[in-house]
Formats: structure tokens, C-alpha cells, sequence
């Protein structure tokens, strides 16, 4: 009773929760946006330019690949996005607030995303790539028409697992002034020794990484026609084949 | 017509050099299906991707009627290519297309009007006999009707060679029975170039006008598969009409024969029997219709002490081609 009380009195949980919860979701969104408008395309030039791919580029690949993106990826986040402070100012022209956070969020982000989509063009058979280049296709057909629509459950997957890595990261942006969940569990939780606003959090945390997995999984079923038993009953089955 | 001139690719492995077409020159008339075997590590697969442009060869040229298909730019290459359709031992068909997708996707490329891919669409479908069909996706089809798919997808673009790279590895025998016949079928309904591709013997005999056996980069045989087949010790003629090892009995005389057409209507066998009243046991046999013409090729074993000579010299001129394996032994 006292628990459920102190749920619906404390300030902490009334007022600044749902605020908090607003600038988790905003950095979330926003950074999620970008991360895929930059990351799929830099996973797809990982790919097509590696050794054997549809347009070696052993240089650039190289730069790409081992320069920009391991560096970036081997960086921990929390260091990145202190890093990134003058650039978040610079873009943003704030420094703090969860606007700002999303720069490092995205730059931080991107070089992860941009390997799992590498990873899951890879597993397209290079025999459909053949048949592809067989019909005549330009290399913008075979990324536009095969490579993407085929790695589409693969890629959907990958963003789940990213957007889920975002939750993560923008609670850490959360100590550095970029607002969020993260930020109320510490100062609330942590400095104040406000244990219900951390429980809270926590669950709603936990709350937000299902959902976005359920949705994601939900997502990469339906778009994924690869094997007649994922196909569910919605979509019309034909009879077994009498002809063949 | 599709004609392959001297073809020679030559790959780099670190220092070494690997000759995997060693001077390769064919040619297929129009409507004809043309044969090529050989064992894995032959060619074949470097050979299918030179056809196709996949990887340009080292020297020597591919032309179909014609206009040769080697050329310098990307956008030349793609036209080039859109004359060769190809099918693939695994249909290599989108998973996220339905067949009537897939049959439309070489049509897209090229920017067609929605409606006319849709016309040309249930055209082909119904060709390869897979109406009804149209929003099935890949996995929802057995791997016949798969292969199906894959054959109207390769004659969307109105090619005039048809390629097909061990079109029916991947499938049991009665649908290979299915395909191949849809296969020659349709050679002779849209009086394609076919060239097949693959190591199974059956698909040759099936539906093949002529073939050649590739070893080591190179045609070591060729021919229209009635003379392959009827040149006794050849190596074509011995995987067409194959004989089962068997013991010999006895001592006497082993011979190999082989007759063909006029000659196999005729009973010349017993005829040689009864002629020289001997005993002729038959160790062996493969009898088999190829490209419309009977063949036999039998193991014979002849009694002890039997009159070889004249025997090997009335049934030659009876057009029959014996050879002796195994000389009487005493």
C-alpha cells in the first residue's frame, strides 16, 4: 500500500518520469533514424567493396572498414560521447539536453549497425547475385532488386538489436546532461537514494527493450518468405504440387 | 546459333598459373541441345561462368548469331548477357519474390511497362505449366516447380541461347524426367540454342542432339550423340552404353560389340551363331535407344577353341564393331 502510495505522490515519478521517458524515446527515435539512413548505406559499401565483392575497392574498403569503423567501435561509449561533445555543440549548438546527446548516440552507433547489415548481406547465396548479374542487372539493381530485399529479415534483425544497443546507450548519455531515463535513475536513484524511482525505471527499461524486440522479431516474420513453415496461415498455402 | 571459338582462361594462384579452359571451341545450331559432361574439376563451372560474361576469358570469343559477345563496357556486357538465359542447378530463384516476381525480374531491369510484364508473365508461366502459381514464393513450391520458375525466369528477356548449368542435379528422377522434357520441349517450340552442363549421363541421352566431354580444360570428344555413341572404346560411348564388369567363365575368346540402327533391327547376333554353330555367351549387355537410333554393346564370350577371326569378320560386315578384350587363353 505504502509502495503504490509513493508511486503516486513522489514528484520524482509524477512530474519528471514521464519528461524523462519523452527524451529516452526522442533519443531513441531520432538517433535510430540516422543510424539507419547512414549505417545501411556504409554496411552495403562494406560489402560490395570488399575483396570479390560487386565493386572491389581495396583502399577505401580498407580505410572504411579498419580505420573509421573498428576505431570507432573499439572506442567504449561512454569516453565517445564526452569525445563528442564540441561536435554534438556544433551541430546542435547545445552542448547538453538529449538533442545533443543524439549525435554521439548516432556516431556511436552507426559503424555497429553498419557491420551487422554487412553481415547480413553476406549471407545472401552468390548464386542469386549470379542470376542477377545473368539477367543483365546494373550493380544498383543487384543492391536495390536482390541484396536488400533478400537480407531484409537479416536486416530488420540487425536494427532491432541496434535500436535495442540505443536504449542502452542513451541511458549512459543520461550522466553526461543528455537527459533521459538514465539520467532520472541516477540522479533520483543513485544521488538520492530514491530506491522506487530506480525500480521504476528499471522496469520501464525493461519494458521498452520487449517491446521493441517484439516488434522487431514480429517484423522480420513477415517479411521473411525463406521457409514454407515461417510462412504462418495467414498467407494462402497451395496444394502440394501434382504437375511437379 | 551460338558458336565458342577458342576459348582459354588462365587463372593466378600466387606464382602459379592454372589453365582451366585449355582452348575450348564448340558450336550449337539453332534448335539444338547441346551436351557437355566432365567430371568436377573439368572446366565446367569456369566454362558456364565464361558463357555467361560472369568472367571474361583469358583469350578466344563467344558469339551467338553472329555478333560476338565479349565486350569492353559495363553497359555493352549487360545487353550481351540479356541473350543468354541461364538456369541453375538450384533455381537460384529471390526468396522475397513470388514466381510470378521472379519471372518479371529480369523484365524490370530493363524498365517495362507494368502491364506488358504482366501479360508476358502469365504467358511464361503457363509456358513452363505452372499457372495458378503466380503468388506462390520459392518456399512454398517443390523444387521442380522451383526449377520451373527459374526456366520461364531465363526466357523472360527473349533470349536465344539457353544455359543451363546442371539443371536437374538437384532433383529426384521423375522431376528431372518433368524438366528435361519441358526443356526439349520448349528448344522446339521457341527454337532455342540449349547448351546443358552437367555430369549426369541421363540428362544426356534424354534430350541431347550432340555432346562433348570436357577433361582438363579441354574437349577431348565430340560429336552428334549417335556417332559418339556408335564409336566402339570410346570414352563417350562408354559411359552412353555402359557395361557392368562381369567375370568370365572359361577360357575362351572375350569380344566387345557394338551395333547400331539398321543393324540392330536385325537379329545379328543368333544370325552369327547359327551361322558358325557355335555357342556365343553374352556376359554383359546395354541396349538403349539414343537421339531415335537402337544401340546394343555387348560382352560376348565365344567357346573354347572358336574360329575368332572369322567370326569378328562377318559381323563387321554386318556393320557391327567388335573389338577383343580378352584373347583365348590355353
Amino acid at each position: 500500500m505504502n509502495f503504490i502510495n509513493e508511486l503516486m505522490t513522489n514528484p520524482a515519478i509524477t512530474k519528471a518520469l514521464p519528461k524523462a521517458l519523452g527524451e529516452t524515446l526522442l533519443m531513441v527515435g531520432v538517433s535510430g533514424f540516422f543510424v539507419l539512413l547512414i549505417g545501411l548505406p556504409l554496411g552495403i559499401f562494406l560489402y560490395t567493396s570488399a575483396p570479390g565483392g560487386l565493386r572491389p575497392m581495396r583502399v577505401t574498403n580498407r580505410i572504411v572498414s579498419d580505420v573509421i569503423v573498428n576505431i570507432t567501435r573499439s572506442i567504449p561509449f561512454a569516453i565517445l560521447m564526452i569525445a563528442l561533445i564540441p561536435l554534438a555543440r556544433a551541430i546542435t549548438g547545445t552542448s547538453i539536453g538529449a538533442l545533443a546527446a543524439c549525435v554521439s548516440l548516432t556516431i556511436g552507433t552507426v559503424p555497429f549497425f553498419a557491420r551487422l547489415v554487412e553481415t547480413a548481406l553476406r549471407d545472401v547465396s552468390s548464386g542469386k547475385i549470379d542470376a542477377a548479374m545473368v539477367m543483365g542487372s546494373t550493380r544498383l539493381q543487384i543492391v536495390a532488386k536482390v541484396l536488400v530485399p533478400e537480407a531484409l529479415p537479416g536486416l530488420v534483425a540487425a536494427f532491432t538489436t541496434t535500436v535495442v544497443t540505443l536504449v542502452g546507450y542513451s541511458a549512459m548519455a543520461g550522466l553526461t546532461g543528455g537527459g533521459g531515463l538514465g539520467q532520472l535513475a541516477y540522479n533520483y536513484g543513485f544521488q538520492r537514494f530514491d530506491t522506487t524511482v530506480m525500480i521504476v525505471t528499471i522496469v520501464i527499461m525493461v519494458v521498452l527493450v520487449q517491446l521493441i524486440q517484439w516488434t522487431g522479431d514480429a517484423m522480420a516474420r513477415r517479411v521473411d518468405h525463406r521457409s514454407a513453415a515461417q510462412a504462418g496461415t495467414k498467407k494462402r498455402r497451395h496444394e502440394p504440387a501434382t504437375a511437379v | 546459333m551460338i558458336t565458342v571459338t577458342d576459348l582459354r582462361k588462365v587463372y593466378r594462384q600466387g606464382n602459379r598459373e592454372v589453365v582451366a579452359l585449355d582452348g575450348v571451341s564448340l558450336s550449337v545450331p539453332k534448335g539444338s541441345i547441346h551436351g557437355i559432361v566432365g567430371h568436377s574439376g573439368a572446366g565446367k563451372s569456369t566454362l558456364v561462368r565464361c558463357l555467361t560474361l560472369l568472367d571474361s576469358p583469358t583469350s578466344g570469343s563467344v558469339s551467338i548469331n553472329g555478333a560476338e559477345l565479349s565486350a569492353s563496357r559495363d553497359a555493352d556486357l549487360r545487353t550481351a548477357r540479356r541473350r543468354i538465359g541461364m538456369i541453375f542447378q538450384h533455381a537460384n530463384l529471390m526468396d522475397s519474390r513470388t514466381a510470378a516476381d521472379n519471372v518479371a525480374h529480369p523484365l524490370e531491369i530493363v524498365k517495362t511497362p507494368r502491364a506488358a510484364i504482366r501479360s508476358k508473365v502469365a504467358e511464361l508461366l503457363k509456358l513452363v505449366g505452372l499457372e495458378g502459381f503466380e503468388n506462390a514464393y520459392p518456399s512454398q513450391l517443390s523444387g521442380g516447380q522451383r526449377q520451373r520458375v527459374g526456366i520461364a525466369r531465363a526466357l523472360a528477356s527473349d533470349p536465344d541461347v539457353l544455359l543451363c548449368d546442371e539443371p536437374t542435379s538437384a532433383l529426384d528422377p521423375k522431376t528431372t524426367d518433368e524438366i528435361l522434357t519441358l526443356i526439349q520441349d520448349l528448344t522446339q517450340r521457341l527454337q532455342l540454342t540449349v547448351l546443358v552442363i552437367t555430369h549426369e549421363m541421363q540428362v544426356i541421352k534424354r534430350i541431347c542432339d550432340s555432346v562433348s566431354l570436357l577433361e582438363a580444360g579441354r574437349i577431348v570428344e565430340h560429336g552428334p550423340l549417335r556417332t559418339v555413341a556408335a564409336d566402339l572404346g570410346g570414352r563417350l560411348s562408354s559411359t552412353l552404353l555402359p557395361l557392368p564388369p562381369a567375370e568370365t567363365n572359361g577360357s575362351g575368346t572375350v569380344l566387345e560389340i557394338l551395333y547400331s540402327g539398321d543393324s540392330a533391327s536385325e537379329p545379328v547376333l543368333t544370325g552369327a551363331a547359327r551361322t558358325f554353330g557355335m555357342d556365343l555367351n553374352v556376359l554383359a549387355g546395354s541396349v538403349e535407344s539414343l537421339a531415335g537410333t537402337q544401340f546394343g554393346h555387348l560382352r560376348i564370350q565365344l567357346p573354347a577353341g572358336a574360329d575368332t577371326a572369322s567370326l569378328a569378320r562377318h559381323l563387321t560386315g554386318q556393320g557391327v564393331a567388335v573389338r577383343v578384350v580378352q584373347e583365348e587363353t590355353s
